[in-house]
This record gives C-alpha cells, sequence and structure tokens, in this order.
C-alpha cells in the first residue's frame, strides 16, 4: 500500500496488520558473516523466515575449473576460513583419489594432526561466538585465547595464520618441525584446562541454558532428509561420523568417540560441539606421539609431487620431474574420469566433486558446502521461537557465508 | 538371489530395465534415463536405504572428450545405517533441460536444486520454489555453463557509476 491512498475505512485491524516484517543482515554483527534472512514477525513471534544469499557469491567453483589441483588449494582455503586446513584435505583427498594416489603414512599423521587441531579451533569459534550472542562475553574470550594458539600452531608450520594452504597433491608442502611438535605439545598439555572452564562457565549457566535448551528442536529423521551431516544431525541422533564410518587418512589408528545427542535443540549442538573438542584433543595427543618417519611427499617415480632442490640438482629423475610438473604444457596426468570424496570437516561432511579432463586443470570441482545445506534448515528451526532466539540458533548452526555463498 | 542379498544395483535393473552401470575408484554409478529417474529415486530410498541425499551437482560437457551429451546430473546417495554410497547419474540434452524434482522424496535438495538451477539452467519439474539461490534474481545467464567466460559477459563493468556529486 503507498502512502497516498486513502486509509481503509475500516478501523477494525486485520489478522495481516499485526505481521511486519524485519531485515536481518546483510550487515548485522549477530550474523558474523555476509547474509540476509527476511524474518515474519508477529510482535516478537518469528512467523517465518526467509533467508537470502548470495552476498559474498566469488565464483570459487569457476575458478576451479581454471586453476591446476595445487593452485586451487588456495581457494578452498577461503571458502570455510574458520577450518581452512580441512578444506585443503578434503580437496586434495579427491584429487588423489582421483589420480590414484596412496599418500605417506607420515603424511597421513601429519594431516590428520592439522584437521583435528582445524576442528578444535572451528567449534571453539562455533561455541565461542554462540556464547557472545546468548550474553556471554567471559566464555567468547576463553575460546578466542585458546583459537589464538592453534593459529600460531599453522604460522609456524607454514608461515601463515589463517590460511595455510599446507596440502599439495600427494603431500604436503611443509613438514613439521621440532618446534611445531613441542607447540602441539604444550597445546594438549594446556587446552583441557580451558575446557573444563569453558564447561564451567556455560554448560548449567541459567541465562545460556534458558535461551539455548528447547530452542530450534531438529528431529533425527529430519536431519538426514534434509541432509545435514556432521555435529547438527549428531545433536540430532544421527551415529554418522565419516571418521568412523569411512575411515580415510589414519583415524582407523586412534582411540576416540563418536559425540552424539538424541535432544536436537541448540544447546545439543553446542553440547556436541564440546565433547567432540575433548576427543579431537585425544586423537591429536595419540598422533603427535606416534608420527612416523619417512617422507611427506610420495616419491619421485609418481610424478606428483615437486621433488626436493637436492634430488634436482643431483639425480636426472628428480631433474625430469621438477620440469614435468612446472612447465605449462605438462604437469599431471589425469584421466577422463569423474571422483567424490569427502571428509568429517568440523561443519558436516565436506566433499568435492571432482571431473578431471586429461589435463592438470580440473573440468569441474564441485563443493558440497555443509553450511549451505544447513542454512537450507534455519527456517524451521526458527518458526514459533522470539527474535532474540535468532542468533542463537544460527550460532548452533555455524553458518560461514564464505562456504555458503562459494 | 534373495531380495535382501540383491545388491541396490541388481535390484534396481530388476526393477527398471537395464541401466549402464560403472565402477572408478570404488565408486558406483548408475545411469537412469531422465523418464524414470522418480521411479529409481523412489525405489533406492523406500527400500534400499538410501536415505541421505549427499549432493546434487551437473556437469556441463561441452567440448568434453568423447561426451554425447550436453550436461550430467549428479545424484550422490548414502545410506546411514549401511554406509554405502551410490552415485546416479542423468543426461540431458539440449532443448529439454527439465528434469524430475526429487524434494518430494529429499526435502534437503530443495536449495541442491536451486543451485543446478542458478548455475546450469536446467529446470526441476515439482520443485516448489525454483528461484535463483546465489546469483540476483535479475541475472540472465548460467555462470557454470562452459560457454559462460570466467570474467563473465560485462554484468560487472555496465553497472552505472554514479560519482558523489551525482548521487
Amino acid at each position: 500500500m503507498s502512502i497516498a491512498e486513502p486509509i481503509a475505512e475500516s478501523s477494525v485491524a486485520r489478522e495481516s496488520d499485526y505481521v511486519w516484517t524485519l531485515n536481518f543482515g546483510p550487515q548485522h554483527p549477530a550474523t558474523h558473516t555476509t547474509l540476509r534472512i527476511v524474518l515474519k514477525l508477529d510482535g516478537e513471534r518469528v512467523i517465518d523466515a526467509v533467508p537470502d544469499i548470495g552476498y559474498l557469491h566469488s565464483g570459487f567453483e569457476k575458478t576451479g575449473e581454471h586453476l591446476n589441483y595445487n593452485q586451487y588449494v588456495t581457494i578452498t582455503d577461503r571458502m570455510n576460513y574458520i577450518s581452512p586446513v580441512a578444506n585443503g584435505v578434503a580437496w586434495h583427498a579427491a584429487v588423489e583419489k582421483l589420480l590414484d594416489i596412496e599418500i605417506t603414512p607420515r603424511c597421513k599423521y601429519l594431516r590428520t594432526i592439522v584437521a583435528e587441531l582445524a576442528r578444535i579451533s572451528d567449534h571453539l569459534l562455533c561455541t565461542g561466538a554462540m556464547g557472545l550472542d546468548t550474553g556471554a562475553f567471559t566464555f567468547f574470550l576463553y575460546a578466542f585465547y585458546q583459537r589464538e594458539v592453534i593459529y600460531d600452531i599453522f604460522e609456524t608450520i607454514s608461515g601463515q595464520r589463517f590460511h595455510p594452504s599446507m596440502t599439495r597433491v600427494g603431500g604436503l608442502a611443509y613438514d613439521f618441525t621440532p618446534l611445531v611438535i613441542e607447540k602441539i605439545r604444550t597445546f594438549v598439555k594446556n587446552f583441557p584446562q580451558t575446557l573444563d572452564d569453558m564447561e564451567r562457565l556455560l554448560n548449567r549457566n541459567r541465562i545460556f541454558v534458558d535461551r539455548t535448551k528447547g530452542v530450534g528442536l531438529l528431529s533425527k529423521e529430519r536431519a538426514t532428509n534434509m541432509s545435514a551431516t556432521g555435529p547438527i544431525a549428531r545433536a540430532s541422533g544421527v551415529t554418522r561420523d565419516l571418521r568412523k564410518d569411512e575411515p580415510y587418512l589414519a583415524y582407523a589408528d586412534f582411540d576416540f568417540q563418536v559425540c552424539c545427542s538424541k535432544v536436537g535443540d541448540c544447546f545439543a549442538r553446542y553440547y556436541v560441539r564440546m565433547a567432540e573438542m575433548r576427543e579431537s584433543l585425544k586423537i591429536v595427543a595419540q598422533a603427535i606421539e606416534n608420527i612416523p618417519a619417512g617422507p611427506i611427499n610420495v616419491g619421485i617415480d609418481e610424478r606428483m609431487t615437486l621433488p626436493t632442490k637436492s634430488q634436482v640438482y643431483q639425480t636426472i629423475e628428480g631433474t625430469i620431474t621438477h620440469f614435468e610438473l612446472v612447465m605449462w604444457n605438462r604437469g599431471f596426468v589425469v584421466p577422463s574420469e569423474e571422483t567424490y570424496a569427502a571428509i568429517e570437516a568440523p561443519n558436516g561432511e565436506l566433499g568435492f566433486y571432482v571431473v578431471g579432463d586429461g589435463s592438470d586443470v580440473a573440468y569441474r570441482a564441485r563443493t558440497r558446502p555443509p553450511s549451505f545445506i544447513h542454512f537450507s534448515l534455519f527456517p524451521e528451526l526458527i518458526r514459533g521461537h522470539t527474535l532474540s532466539d535468532v542468533v542463537a540458533v544460527l550460532g548452533s548452526l555455524n553458518i560461514i557465508a564464505a562456504e555458503l555463498d562459494r | 538371489m534373495s531380495a535382501d542379498n540383491m545388491t541396490a544395483i541388481d535390484a534396481l535393473k530388476a526393477r527398471c530395465g537395464d541401466m549402464p552401470v560403472s565402477e572408478f575408484r570404488g565408486d558406483r554409478r548408475v545411469v537412469v534415463a531422465k523418464d524414470k529417474l522418480l521411479d529409481v529415486m523412489s525405489l533406492l530410498k523406500g527400500e534400499r536405504g538410501f536415505d541421505l541425499l549427499v549432493d546434487v551437482t551437473c556437469v556441463d560437457y561441452l567440448n568434453y572428450r568423447d561426451a554425447t551429451s550436453r550436461f550430467g546430473l549428479v545424484y550422490l546417495l548414502a545410506n546411514t545405517a549401511t554406509n554405502e554410497r551410490l552415485t546416479v547419474r542423468v543426461y540431458l540434452d539440449e532443448p529439454d533441460l527439465t528434469v524430475a524434482s526429487m524434494v518430494p522424496l529429499w526435502a534437503g535438495a530443495n536449495w541442491l536444486e536451486r543451485e543446478v538451477f542458478d548455475m546450469f539452467g536446467i529446470q526441476f519439474d515439482g520443485h516448489p520454489d525454483l528461484r535463483r539461490i546465489l546469483m540476483p534474481e535479475e541475472f540472465v545467464a548460467f555462470p557454470l555453463r562452459k560457454d559462460y567466460p570466467l570474467q563473465g559477459r560485462g554484468e560487472r563493468h555496465n553497472f552505472q557509476r554514479l560519482t558523489r556529486s551525482e548521487a
């Protein structure tokens, strides 16, 4: 109704007059990232929510068709930038499946360790930000302090805090130095205490529990039907965890448990994440003491990883491999085939569908983005709750807009 | 062979006729005719327990070596009880880019199919809300098609530029 139109004669308000629309985002501190939700409100009650995404769409999948298998890891790092290493591990798991490369045991262990550290840092951010949104600022600072330690470890490994781009086809760009191992050991020793503190701060916190228990309920059947995976599905009672169900990397070697809840509300999603951090820490503690010796890259015979400089200068195979990989028109030998590989990323199943066409650039590099799939759950989780619950539900889903829109 | 011992692919063949099956690095893939897709998927979900639709995506095979069809839809299915995975492919050719929507079977297909529509222009018959999801509503092209250039067709720099004094 435009302003110029005469006001209807009836003085009785219709039902629809009570409903008003609120734009939540795209620039709002509590969305944490760039996403927009159009909320239909009756007073404070959310009647409907319509997510509107795409504000951060940057054509990552199109870029993936123009960068070679090693270069694209810098792009996958920027998808879920909260746990960038896990994206690189997933991408190269898919590429190595396509190229049929079996990575070395040491590489498997190192990738497992960094992927688990990434999971801890992702869960710290998610639970921390969820605490922040529901009024627990101290909790957020505890979480971010430990997250900083993890970033320090990544910086020591690769020289980059946020986007280490560590993985390469058939190996890793960096080996662990003794300093890295020392720092991870220190983290493993100190972190449980912070975790205890964090749990003591929130698990029985009256405000936090009141704001998250019973909010955003998701049933087990609905979770699977909506393709939910990861901690969100596990908080609803789905026991699926790719680390146990399809053991990849070195996960079969470690003793850890899959954390589940039957409740399916925001508190359960928070609780599952807190429990998963302890399990991840168990994996890191076991892996760091048992790293196999040997090379991190597959041998030069496979012609997949760059040889070391001494190999290049002192052996003919090294020289040839280096030449083959560096030259424009050579590079990887890729079958004209397609495959899908997935890992259990912090947010859920993160997979890549890679189509090879013989060249060293992927013909299609599809990401299965957990954030995208989980955000489609949002309208049904928030319907019937109040406006203040929007941030609690959003925080518990851990939506990362860069992965949502790619 | 009893029904329990049959693999999902055997059951599909028995019910819906012969279909091309292939295996690559342990991924089992089956190619389904477009008009049989809904039957096949109902069978897989209802009787074979593929309750998780992992992903829906599409590949544009323009200029791909030995490709016979323009588009290949990919449905990645998983069974959460047995951890079995299955890839179902459907090939589409212009001008008829319409295929049955999977939303009646898996509600999670909603956004995934919207994204395929947005990026490739595949129409999903029976989809409740087939709008663009990542690109703006007024966008006309389908950016992940292979005939769409990497740097776009001027969508960005054709926007009118306003300076502070004109605004």
